[in-house]
Formats: structure tokens, sequence, C-alpha cells
């Protein structure tokens, strides 16, 4: 029987968010011709061909100054991050490696894939998706 | 040209406080999203939905287009195949993405947040990356 934690449960807020997110890769394919690929647009500048690195560190400047701006206009939330450094350092590793094995993360394959209805993207979500899942289950479950 | 930056910028900084907004910033939400057998947070499926709401028409109108709004290239994926790179990598990517919680846009913005452990993340999401195109080059003079 499944439980839902409805103390944390934000509906709305994610739905907004959720479209914002969309409104941001409709913008990056519609106006810039790119899809909004975090791990891809971030992968290639480790790689960096010429005229092919501008456009990429413009996007990075944006995210990274998000939180300036949403500071200005409200409190951002608690965050709460209970993983331990060496976890967060393994994590990191498979997230990088496998985002780019993969070609693609959360926003290149989760949103801009699924939304253009590829079957490789959905393919990769259900990977991705699946291994999350299986991964806090045996955390939280079985070691836990 | 200088077209293009702005709105390449206005991408990065919407998306960034999507994720912000969405709660996807929090790798605490982010795991009770996951941990389908404990409490379950059903929150960032309302995120997936909002953002292929509009994403759907989005990509519905550049299916038909040759052209960006600027007049630009407009680069959608070729690739098509679902091979064992695409399933091992997301594989991998989802057991990061269950350990720590975090994926790529939200362990940037968590970054410059200040958080210190996203950036730990940060560096070694960087490193793994880097691992992948000297693994590929090493493949590719094979």
């Amino acid at each position: 029987m499944m439980m839902i934690d409805w103390s944390n449960f934000t509906p709305w807020a994610s739905l907004a968010g959720g479209i914002a997110l969309g409104l941001a890769a409709a913008i990056f394919i519609l106006v810039n011709g790119r899809i909004l690929g975090i791990s891809g647009i971030v992968g290639g500048l480790l790689h960096p061909l010429k005229g092919d690195v501008v456009w990429r560190l413009t996007f990075v400047a944006g995210v990274l100054a998000a939180p300036v701006l949403y500071k200005l206009l409200a409190t951002p939330a608690a965050v709460r991050i209970d993983a331990g450094l060496p976890t967060i350092v393994i994590a990191g590793l498979l997230v990088g490696l496998g985002t780019r094995y993969g070609s693609g993360c959360t926003s290149g394959h989760g949103v801009c894939g699924l939304s253009r209805l590829s079957p490789r993207s959905m393919v990769a979500t259900l990977a991705f998706m699946g291994a999350g899942f299986v991964t806090v289950f045996i955390v939280r479950h079985v070691l836990g | 040209m200088y077209l293009s930056r702005i709105s390449e910028f206005v991408a990065g900084l919407l998306f960034g406080i999507g994720l912000m907004v969405a709660g996807m910033t929090d790798p605490g939400k982010v795991l009770g999203f996951l941990d389908l057998a404990g409490a379950w947070d059903p929150s960032l499926a309302f995120v997936m939905g909002g953002a292929i709401l509009i994403g759907f028409f989005a990509f519905m109108i550049a299916k038909k287009r040759t052209l960006t709004f600027l007049g630009g290239a407009l680069h959608l994926p070729k690739a098509t195949a679902i091979d064992r790179r695409l399933v091992v990598g997301g594989l991998l990517f989802g057991v990061g993405w269950g350990l720590a919680g975090f994926c790529p846009g939200p362990a940037l913005v968590s970054m410059a947040m200040g958080q210190p452990k996203a950036l730990v993340f940060v560096a070694a999401m960087l490193a793994g990356m880097k691992m992948f195109e000297v693994l590929e080059r090493r493949t590719a003079t094979v």
C-alpha cells in the first residue's frame, strides 16, 4: 500500500516550477535552436570546439544567476542534503559519467526528449528513473 | 547576435528559477519522490507534467520549422539508436541521482546558492564527465 507524504507535497509550486522549465526549454529550442540539456551543455565545455563555447557559457551563467535573482524576490526554502561527502563524490562521478555515456539527463531526456516523444529518451528516462527508485529503496529499506 | 545571448541567458535564468520553485534543488525532496516504499512525495511528477505540457507544444512547433525565430539553425537531435550505451549510461546516472538526490541542473543551482556539498558534487560530476571524454578518445583512437 502506497503512503503519500502529504506534509511535503507541493503540487502547485512543483507544477509552476515545471511550467517554467518547459518555457525555458521552449525558448532554447525555438529562439536558440538548441536542446536544453544540462549535461550535454556542460559536458561540451570539457572538449571545447571553436564557435561552440559562448552559447554554453551564457546559458550556464543564467542558471548560476538564478539563485541571486530568486533571493531578491523570495526566501529560498531550506534544503536537506543527507548524503555524506564520500557518497556525494561517488554520486557526482556516476552522474557525470552516466549522463555523458547516456547522452542526457533529467532535462535533455526527461523534459525535452519526452516532450518531443522520442523513444530513445523514453528508454533513457525509464533507465535513470528506475535506477533512482531502486537505489533509494536499497539505501533506505535494505541497508538503512 | 546579442539577441541570442540574451535569450540563452534568460533561458538559463528561467530554468534555474523553475528548478528552485519546483523543489528540485532540495535533494531531500527529490529523494522523497524516489522513495516509493517510504512516505512518498509525488511533487516531482508535477514538475515533469508541467514541463512536458509546455515542451510538447514547443517541440511540435520546432519540428515544423527549419530555422529558429531569429533565423538561426535549429538543432533537433538526430540520434534514434536505443543501444547499450544509452541504457547503461541512464542506469549509472540513476544510481548517482538516487545516492545524492542531485541531477546536473539542480546541482549547479544549489552550488550557486552556496551549498558546499553541491560544490563537491559538481566537481565530482565534472570529473566524471572528463572521464567520459578520456575514455571516448581512447576508444576512438584504437
